[in-house]
């Protein structure tokens, strides 16, 4: 089956769950869970600072707009967000943010780790 | 391999998570105990100097601990440094015998947050769990278990090493963790500590490894600590996990007296990174110390070089390397391809590295019926 980025997109405005810690590495951050204990790996100093910015956007299309990020490059973003919304790494922050039905396999890269 | 694990190699800022060993004080004397534990060193860690290492943890964004020991909670001061480290932001995984968790103490887990607990056990029955672990030891760790199921502690972790006598029982321990609604955490067998005997007559077969390799493929939910990569070489499907030697890369220990070694299983000088009592304290060892600089640099594949299945096992594990003689550069002794039986049977019993650390208790001598 064929999906688009925008079948992956996230809609309205999210936020990084109040209970997730990031710490910066050379490669982007560590992101800890303190309540589901998860851990994921933002592969990206972009990635980082759009995160931390989310909650001040309308949507993350809006985010990549404000953070200069490359259109060419929102696809990936856009997965890679879905993919955080998805354990729960980010939360919406009103009724009308939405993430997609059916969430797409992240890859191992952008998959949280449990031990 | 992923660019993630390339960047991995490298070794981060502080670790992801790392293992620390409270105390070699142990009421069991288990045959394969990776630390050799049993009696309390005199120069352990004080409850400030163990404060003084979780604030560094805190202050590194070490996000948890993996506390073991010995038995951690013999220590009089458990409870005193587990809450001091969740109150600063570090949760904490520990892994317990059980003999500490009564009813009461249950209670008071079950109201201590960002708190994990792991209970081991090593056979899904008591005959397969008391040989390893010692007699009593399976019910002990039952009673445990149904201490923490009663007072609503909510999901544990049940912890098993995996042996040549066990893997038969892989069902078994996954029907005990759904009774409990606990989580099943498998582990490799490690030739560490008094493992370095016992590994050699309980490490599972090769025709166990492929069965334990195809039952966790079809689990995916199954914890393993990534200790398990080097059977990705066995199919064309990697387990899930990071697949990589995080020894002073990503992990380390932390021991009873503050040595800081590379990973939980090699105990010995050579892998021995500094102290946390040193100037500079853990953050020294961990980011300027020679051996994690060293192990963070491109390692040689050696005699692994020229092997197809590189890339999915890595050349497996250092610690099962160095404590049964072998390389560190050829292939781990569980190979799967085999490419480790023929170096293995070459070493002389009498060659193999012994851990330099060594706290078992003396084993009691038959003496005379009129001596006490």
């Amino acid at each position: 089956m064929q999906t688009t980025a925008d079948d992956q997109a996230l809609v309205g405005r999210w936020r990084l769950h109040p209970r997730v810690a990031l710490r910066p590495e050379p490669f982007g951050a560590l992101a800890y869970h303190y309540d589901n204990r998860r851990l994921n790996f933002l592969r990206s100093p972009d990635l980082v600072a759009l995160v931390e910015v989310l909650e001040s956007h309308q949507s993350p299309r809006m985010a990549f707009d404000a953070q200069g990020i490359d259109a060419r490059r929102w696809p990936a973003f856009q997965r890679a967000l879905t993919a955080l919304a998805a354990s729960d790494f980010l939360q919406p922050v009103d009724g009308r943010a939405a993430q997609p039905q059916a969430t797409p396999n992240s890859s191992p890269d952008e998959a949280g780790i449990a031990t | 391999m992923t660019a993630l694990t390339d960047e991995l190699k490298l070794g981060l800022d502080a670790p992801i998570c790392l293992t620390w060993e409270l105390t070699y004080a142990c009421n069991l004397a288990c045959i394969h105990c990776l630390s050799s534990s049993g009696r309390r060193d005199p120069r352990e860690l004080s409850t400030a100097e163990a404060k003084a290492v979780i604030d560094e943890m805190r202050d590194l964004q070490v996000f948890y601990v993996n506390i073991g020991g010995g038995e951690p909670m013999i220590r009089p001061d458990f409870y005193e440094l587990i809450d001091h480290a969740t109150t600063n932001g570090v949760g904490v995984k520990f892994s317990t015998n059980g003999s500490r968790i009564t009813a009461d103490g249950a209670r008071r887990l079950a109201e201590t947050p960002y708190t994990d607990i792991q209970i081991s056990i090593d056979g899904a029955d008591e005959a397969t769990n008391d040989a390893v672990r010692g007699p009593g030891s399976f019910a002990t760790a039952r009673a445990a278990m149904d201490h923490l199921a009663a007072a609503d502690f909510g999901q544990f972790k049940i912890s098993v090493v995996m042996t040549r006598e066990n893997i038969g029982q892989l069902d078994g321990f996954e029907a005990l963790a759904d009774h409990y609604g606990a989580e099943l955490r498998l582990t490799r067998l490690r030739p560490s500590g008094r493992g370095v005997d016992s590994w050699h007559r309980l490490h599972p077969t090769q025709d166990q490894q492929l069965q334990l390799y195809r039952w966790l493929l079809d689990r995916p939910g199954v914890l393993t600590g990534d200790s398990f990569f080097h059977l990705n070489a066995l199919g064309e499907e990697n387990l899930p996990g990071l697949n990589l030697c995080g020894a002073g890369r990503v992990v380390c220990l932390i021991d009873p007296v503050g040595d800081v070694y590379a990973c939980p299983f090699v105990l010995h000088d050579e892998f021995r990174a500094g102290n946390v009592r040193d100037p500079g304290g853990f953050t020294a060892v961990w980011r300027s110390s020679e051996l994690f600089s060293e192990l963070r640099e491109p390692q040689s594949a050696g005699a692994c070089a020229s092997c197809g299945q590189f890339d999915a096992c890595q050349g497996g594990c250092m610690a099962a390397k160095f404590f049964t003689g072998l390389p560190l550069d050829g292939p781990d002794p569980e190979c799967v391809s085999g490419h480790g039986e023929a170096p293995l049977a070459s070493v002389d019993a009498g060659a193999r590295p012994q851990p330099t650390s060594n706290h078992s208790r003396p084993v009691p001598v038959a003496l005379g019926p009129t001596r006490v």
